[in-house]
């Protein structure tokens, strides 16, 4: 690739490339994130290239991998163009034939095509199956388009238009004014208005300032920020530049955590193919203006994803956090002014400088702009990364995105916001997603995790499981924290064990209020909220713990009893074979033998649930 | 690991001592773990007292001090995993391999690891083994999953090594 | 200079100043472990708690790690301060159950029992060791390990620690008085870090008076004569 030195080239390379793709031709694309490597799509790729290797020089089809479509649920996703037909749950063996029928002879194969749960009706079209209708793809919807690891994909899909406007055509200042007119809020989980932070590092006192790309992404549950960076990590390197350009600085990090090797890969492709083209390092497009990105891996904490933390680990440290009586804007990365934003927060930003605040403004709700990525999973048919205006309400997105709640089963209540966030029960359903609304309601938005929570979902084992996990992250630091949450975890774990007390609850609202107020960074200072939102919406539940030794989600073992039901049972035998402890005693059914009944033995029963789901019958009970 | 094995992934980062994380990880990706002896090496070389390194070390979860085994098997924690059941697929390997997250089987050849969301949460819940997938489990799916990885087939491990 | 309110009285304070700092020359009581005037403020008991209402908003902070900066309101004793507070010392106490310091600090504090498990430690972790042995010593022989509910502090590998020189600052810092410095004969023993060390003895006077390896380690890092330290310091003066 030869280096691009002015807009102008920029453009010229732009239509090169683009006169070189006929979109009437025929395109294969395969989605590659991560979510659809799990279900297989390296086989079905390969799969694809042999059936190729045979009509690629006679037709003229290409086939491109590329980055998350958001349908996981449904993954290997194949869409066949310019018909845009999509296939879902692709098998290898399936290549040949879509080549064949679809490809070569237009014709759809159904079985493939995604169905309507309750109407039955098969859906063509992408966008007109109904976990797509209601969302507005505008930062995500490039990832089904482009292969990463080209940036040609990116700049035939308009990337890199924002970059020349921002660097010919506006001030930094300029910039700074359209950003905080769009009021684009982070989204990290912070929500805090980027135009501003922007507006405060570049008027910190140094000469050397840096900015930085959050993607430790450590909520358990939320990979929106992984898709995002492996599947088009030219939009937020690009949103990286405009930044910097408009902050002042010429150093860029990009954090990304250790558990995501192909996110770290992309990146680092992205900015060595960016580098070649010269967009970046030094005298971007002829503008004069230098930035360059280093890439930097976490080392699996999740107390890494806190700003000061960040900054410490990128500084050779343990990532310890600081207090912020003096903010990272001012004193940050090496005490420089530092300006750090999330990945998502990132990719708005071309978006904006391309399309104008006032487009922007238009979407969303009045105090929270734009649109948000939510990982929509749990107990929920269509589980997925899904992009929606803010504003729309929790009731849309699990029913009419998310399918609704699998098996028939009953919708219990929605996390959001990670182990800093709250469940929001049923009687809030229609409350609008926005940033101001989920935090009136005792959560927050977070990074975008959405967890569906079901009848059978135990909201004390919940509370006992965020509290687990921020006791197990905490740095350790602060008593408070390390305390706290250690102390908070050990009596939820007494409550789902049976040994509750009345006295628990007002310790755990206590210690909860301490363990708030006295932490110094926002771990500690957010651990005690799913624990204090499922004690505020659902109390009942955790006095049936305490008070009746019962757990009525079935979900807590040691309030548990498992018997077998002997009028339903066909003395199989498979549940005393599953057993790993040999308390069921009985004999099997066979040609020549009548078998003895199945029972277990409670007192040696250690409630692990392998008979339960062993059995074929249901003759396992569970209360 | 020898001296100039360590110096080489030293030169990678250009010798900066704020790369201590990355380099670190390099030694624990070739050696599976991190050698008392490479920890010194480094330290004189970067003028890095070892009792910083040490902390890094315990510090960050990527990062072992003990031999890892020769599989590693990842059992997902993460939230949306957890609402269906991940516990129980945890507490059958906790059975079937005798150890629990952080330690290996005396055989060393299983390492059993927690990890909070692989980002796969379709498929949850999620156990990857040597980064290969394994999703929609449940308890009575993991001592089949496990075969594939037994020492019994050693002969199969060996041939890829 | 600047100037903000403490506890209803102005007060004045150099700029870089921490509150805590500010309130205990004022003659206030703050209760901390973790502060010692010889290292960097830390913040990790959180003993030190204080209510600062800045720009209107109220929060509570530890003291020692907050900046004394104008026209701030610091408030040392509200309710508020106070119940965190008793939380805080309620909470290492039940780590530490037998330390004499942490048992007078709660009594003192109003801490009448301990609502949760009994642990079975004996340091705080308030790394007032660690600190000095790295900010004043440069000897750099033990650390905060692991993360978390399992942090400790030790030396490297938890075995001995091979860099400390048996100097004795980190017995002298430590709060709760659990590292512990023995002599016996000519070996000095720093009792917590597994660290014994053979003393010199002064050619005049014959006392063993420091470790031959920390001596060996000042020559080394000042450059002195190898005959330096053959007469104690005692003597030479």
């Amino acid at each position: 690739m030869r280096r691009i030195d002015s807009p102008q080239a920029l453009e010229q390379f732009r239509a090169e490339i683009l006169s070189k793709r006929d979109p009437r031709q025929s395109l294969i694309t395969i989605c590659g994130g991560t979510g659809c490597h799990a279900s297989g799509c390296h086989q079905v790729v390969e799969a694809f290239k042999k059936v190729l290797q045979d009509h690629a020089k006679n037709n003229g089809i290409s086939l491109r991998v590329t980055g998350c479509h958001g349908f996981c649920e449904r993954g290997p996703l194949v869409v066949v163009h310019p018909q845009k037909v999509l296939y879902q749950r692709v098998k290898p063996e399936d290549a040949s034939a879509i080549v064949q029928e679809t490809v070569l002879k237009g014709k759809v194969i159904d079985s493939l095509l995604y169905e309507h749960p309750t109407t039955g009706e098969k859906i063509v079209s992408e966008e007109d199956v109904p976990f797509y209708k209601k969302q507005m793809r505008i930062i995500f919807g490039n990832n089904g388009s482009i292969d990463p690891t080209r940036i040609e994909d990116y700049l035939a899909v308009g990337g890199y238009q924002a970059l020349p406007k921002a660097l010919f055509s506006m001030k930094p200042e300029q910039i700074i004014a359209e950003v905080k007119k769009a009021n684009l809020r982070g989204r990290g989980g912070g929500g805090f208005p980027a135009g501003v932070k922007w507006e405060q590092c570049r008027n910190a006192p140094g000469d050397i300032r840096y900015v930085i790309c959050n993607a430790d992404e450590g909520d358990p549950g939320a990979y929106m920020d992984r898709s995002l960076l492996e599947g088009n990590p030219h939009s937020v390197l690009e949103g990286m530049i405009i930044g910097a350009f408009a902050i002042g600085s010429h150093e860029g990090y990009v954090y990304v955590r250790n558990e995501y090797p192909l996110a770290v890969m992309n990146v680092g492709i992205a900015i060595q193919q960016a580098q070649e083209l010269g967009l970046l390092g030094k005298n971007i497009l002829g503008s004069g203006f230098d930035f360059e990105v280093k890439v930097s891996r976490g080392g699996g904490a999740f107390v890494c994803g806190e700003s000061t933390a960040l900054m410490a680990s990128i500084e050779g440290q343990v990532g310890e956090p600081r207090a912020k009586h003096i903010h990272t804007v001012i004193s940050g990365l090496y005490d420089r002014p530092t300006n750090l934003n999330n990945v998502e927060t990132w990719a708005n930003v071309p978006l904006i400088i391309n399309k104008g605040a006032d487009w922007y403004s238009q979407i969303g709700t009045e105090g929270s702009k734009g649109t948000k990525i939510f990982s929509l999973v749990g107990k929920v048919n269509n589980t997925g990364l899904v992009e929606v205006p803010m504003g729309i309400t929790l009731r849309e997105i699990v029913y009419d995105i998310g399918g609704g709640i699998p098996g028939g089963k009953k919708f219990k209540a929605v996390q959001t916001g990670g182990p800093s966030g709250g469940c929001i029960p049923e009687s809030q359903i229609d409350l609008p997603v926005d940033f101001d609304r989920l935090t009136e309601v005792g959560s927050m938005m977070g990074s975008g995790g959405m967890i569906v929570m079901d009848e059978s979902t135990c909201m004390v084992d919940v509370a006992k499981y965020f509290m687990n996990f921020l006791k197990d992250e905490s740095c350790g630091k602060c008593t408070s924290c390390r305390e706290g949450t250690k102390r908070m975890h050990e009596i939820l774990t007494e409550i789902t064990e049976g040994r509750g007390t009345t006295d628990h609850l007002e310790l755990l609202e206590e210690l909860g209020w301490t363990t708030m107020e006295a932490s110094l960074c926002a771990l500690g200072g957010t651990a005690p909220n799913p624990a204090l939102s499922t004690i505020r919406y659902f109390r009942e539940e955790y006095q049936e713990h305490i008070l009746h030794k019962k757990c009525p989600a079935k979900v807590c073992r040691a309030l548990l009893t498992y018997r077998i039901l002997s009028d339903v049972c066909t003395l199989c035998g498979r549940c005393a074979k599953a057993c790993p402890v040999e308390a069921i005693s009985g004999k099997a059914k066979t040609k020549k033998e009548k078998g003895l009944p199945f029972k277990i033995d409670e007192t040696k029963c250690i409630k692990c649930g392998m008979c339960f789901e062993s059995c074929k019958f249901e003759a396992v009970q569970v209360e | 690991m020898t001296a100039p094995e360590v110096d080489s992934i030293i030169e990678r980062y250009g010798g900066r001592e704020s790369a201590i994380l990355a380099i670190l990880q390099d030694i624990q990706t070739k050696e599976k773990y991190l050698p008392k002896e490479a920890l010194e090496h480094l330290g004189a070389r970067l003028n890095i007292p070892l009792n910083r390194i040490y902390r890094i070390a315990t510090f960050y979860r990527a990062l072992s001090l003990t031999p890892r085994g020769r599989h590693e098997v990842c059992v997902c924690v993460g939230t949306a995993c957890h609402v269906r059941g991940a516990q129980r697929v945890m507490d059958q390997m906790n059975l079937e391999l005798g150890i629990h997250p952080g330690e290996t089987t005396k055989d060393k050849n299983f390492t059993l690891e927690t990890v909070n969301c692989l980002g796969v949460c379709a498929a949850g819940p999620v156990v990857a083994i040597d980064g290969e997938y394994f999703g929609k489990m449940s308890s009575v799916k993991v001592p089949g999953v496990l075969k594939k990885f037994r020492s019994d087939k050693k002969e199969k491990v060996d041939e890829k090594d | 200079m600047v100037r903000f309110i403490m506890d209803g009285q102005p007060v004045e304070a150099p700029e870089g100043a921490n509150l805590l700092e500010v309130a205990l020359d004022a003659g206030i009581e703050i209760p901390h472990l973790c502060y010692n005037e010889s290292v960097k403020p830390y913040g990790a008991c959180r003993l030190c708690l204080v209510e600062v209402v800045r720009r209107g908003r109220s929060r509570l902070t530890a003291a020692c790690t907050h900046p004394a900066l104008e026209g701030v309101e610091v408030l040392t004793k509200t309710d508020k301060v106070l119940r965190a507070r008793r939380m805080m010392i309620e909470l290492i106490l039940a780590m530490c159950p037998d330390d004499q310091v942490i048992q007078d600090m709660a009594k003192e504090m109003g801490v009448q029992e301990v609502r949760f498990k009994k642990g079975d430690k004996d340091c705080i972790l308030c790394g007032l060791c660690a600190r000095v042995c790295d900010e004043v010593v440069g000897a750099h022989a033990i650390t905060f390990y692991s993360r978390g509910d399992r942090r400790e502090m030790g030396a490297p590998f938890v075995s001995e620690a091979q860099n400390c020189i048996a100097c004795g600052a980190c017995v002298v810092v430590c709060p709760v008085n659990v590292i512990g410095m023995e002599e016996k004969g000519d070996e000095r023993t720093i009792v917590r870090w597994k660290r014994t060390l053979k003393m010199k003895k002064c050619k005049i006077c014959g006392n063993h008076f420091a470790p031959w390896f920390q001596l060996e380690k000042f020559k080394e890092k000042a450059k002195l004569p190898k005959d330096f330290f053959d007469t104690c310091t005692t003597c030479r003066s």
